[in-house]
């Protein structure tokens, strides 16, 4: 039995720490000062409804237009990676290692400053254009990579049964292949989803005109009019609205995996 | 050496050469520097029911994927239905049609239902109308009698059950000849004689067949020849009387008392 003591000692002491740490914070802490700073319902209510229907829409919005890009973009790399045609793979890996390589940032700067200014002259289809190439290039080389593996995780057998029933390669690979291979990676791709989430976050230095605005962006132009950081706090509020849903999903999705195999 | 009145293989079955479906001349095979196939001369006559067996490592799966060049053949020649798949400019996906091939695995497409598997070579393919390819489907499964699954999905059926789907998944391409590579080697014992009766009717209606297996009882009652092969050399064929019954070379004999009598010798039989 000592044996089973000494444990039991030890858990309760580790419940004991818990609890003292809950009691010295909550006595020592200043919790009007605290929620009057970041929890002022007063500076909460006028965000209302500007920033679900402006700020969580358009941060939605330029994730999803990001994400399509990166999808597309994303497949057509991997697919040249796979590539016997040597170019093609130099290509790809040249443009994921470049787009892994760089700060989100620097990119976005690059896009939303660097080329006007070059140039003389705004993108075509600004900001969107920007926003999109500016969130979707660079997550087009991480999901090619996502993808690369999908389609390599798919077994040989399967491209042996198509050619032999008379598919060509490219048949194969868009009928048969990349339909299981994107089944095979939707756990890391929403995980790619919710880091472009955040990330778009980054296209506030873009200084988008007013109404296209997203959460980040809008929450920082809040805190200057409401000199008060209650609207940074409904901000991420709204990105755990989003992200927290799809990160059960994963875990949800990667269970039901390690249970299938 | 092409001229097929001289060819040995057509003198040992003595079958005219319009009669080949199969004609493989002096095949050889390597991986790297293994070789696999050292000179192989083997043929099918249309319909005719061929069995190949042999241990493992043989080269007999080997031999049946070069048929419909899964493998591609180092040297040598394969014809099959008239057509020379070592030709580097045949349209190898065109004769491909042509040849049904059922694997050890199944290799059922595992996102598509039953019916799908069935239609979506017919359509993409054959470029067959939906309902045409969905009416074959329908037709083949019933066939191998499985039409109560056509909404089912792949995953859901057991092993033997997948592997008639994968007969029907060939079938439905209308194939003039079809290939097996060991289709029961993956099954529960229980599940083997539902398969082996679906290619006993195929044999029985005049399908040419190359079946790679360890099923000996099955090339017995089913085979119009079997081939004995080991070392990536055919060995011995003949009609199954004389090579499973009355086998001639010691390594003929040797394997068939391993495979019929496993518990009298050691290793037993593995597949692949």
């Amino acid at each position: 039995m000592p044996r089973t003591r000494r444990t039991r000692l030890i858990r309760g002491s580790q419940y004991a720490a818990f609890g003292l740490l809950v009691l010295v914070i909550a006595l020592t802490v200043d919790w009007p000062s605290i929620r009057d700073s970041y929890l002022d319902p007063s500076k909460a209510a006028p965000l209302f409804p500007a920033i679900l229907t402006v700020a969580l829409k358009n941060t939605l919005v330029y994730t999803a237009m990001g994400f399509a890009f990166a999808v597309m973009v994303g497949l057509i790399f991997a697919l040249m990676r796979l590539s016997p045609v040597t170019p093609y793979r130099w290509l790809a890996n040249i443009y994921i290692e470049f787009f892994r390589g760089i700060p989100l940032l620097l990119w976005l700067f690059f896009l939303g400053y660097g080329v006007p200014t070059a140039t003389g002259r705004q993108l075509p289809f600004a900001p969107y254009s920007a926003i999109v190439l500016g969130l979707g290039m660079p997550a087009a080389a991480y999901l090619a990579e996502t993808i690369r593996a999908g389609i390599q995780a798919v077994p040989r057998g399967q491209v042996e049964a198509a050619r032999s029933l008379g598919m060509s390669a490219s048949r194969a690979m868009v009928s048969i292949v990349i339909p299981q291979a994107f089944r095979i990676i939707i756990p890391p791709l929403t995980n790619e989803l919710i880091v472009l989430t955040k990330d778009s976050s980054l296209v506030a230095i873009l200084g988008v005109a007013a109404g296209t605005e997203e959460l980040t962006k809008f929450g920082r132009d809040q805190l200057n009019t409401l000199v008060n950081a209650t609207p940074l706090v409904v901000a991420g509020l709204c990105y755990l609205l989003v992200t927290v849903p799809l990160s059960l999903l994963v875990r949800r999705l990667e269970a039901r995996n390690a249970r299938a195999q | 050496m092409n001229d097929p009145v001289n060819d040995p293989v057509s003198t040992v079955t003595g079958a005219a050469p319009d009669d080949a479906a199969i004609v493989v001349r002096d095949l050889h095979k390597y991986f790297g520097d293994l070789e696999v196939l050292k000179g192989i001369d083997f043929r099918v006559n249309r319909g005719e029911v061929v069995c190949v067996i042999g241990p493992s490592g043989s080269g007999k799966s080997t031999l049946l994927r070069c048929i419909n060049q899964l493998e591609r053949a180092t040297s040598g020649q394969v014809v099959v239905a008239g057509t020379d798949v070592t030709d580097p400019d045949v349209d190898i996906d065109a004769l491909r049609r042509r040849v049904g091939m059922v694997f050890q695995s199944f290799n059922l497409f595992p996102h598509l239902s039953v019916l799908r598997n069935l239609t979506i070579t017919q359509r993409r393919v054959l470029h067959r109308t939906r309902a045409e390819s969905e009416r074959v489907a329908r037709a083949t499964l019933t066939k191998v009698g499985l039409d109560d699954k056509v909404d089912a999905y792949p995953a859901q059926l057991s092993g033997g059950q997948q592997q008639r789907v994968a007969i029907a998944r060939a079938l439905a391409m209308g194939p003039e000849l079809m290939l097996f590579d060991e289709p029961t080697s993956a099954l529960d014992p229980e599940l083997v004689g539902d398969v082996l009766a679906v290619m006993r009717d195929l044999a029985s209606e005049g399908m040419t067949m190359m079946v790679v297996t360890h099923e000996m009882a099955f090339a017995r009652e089913v085979a119009d020849r079997v081939v004995f092969m080991d070392g990536g050399v055919v060995v011995e064929e003949g009609p199954p009387d004389e090579v499973l019954g009355r086998p001639r070379h010691p390594r003929t004999q040797d394997f068939l008392a391993r495979v019929l009598h496993p518990t009298a010798a050691a290793p037993k039989r593995s597949s692949g």
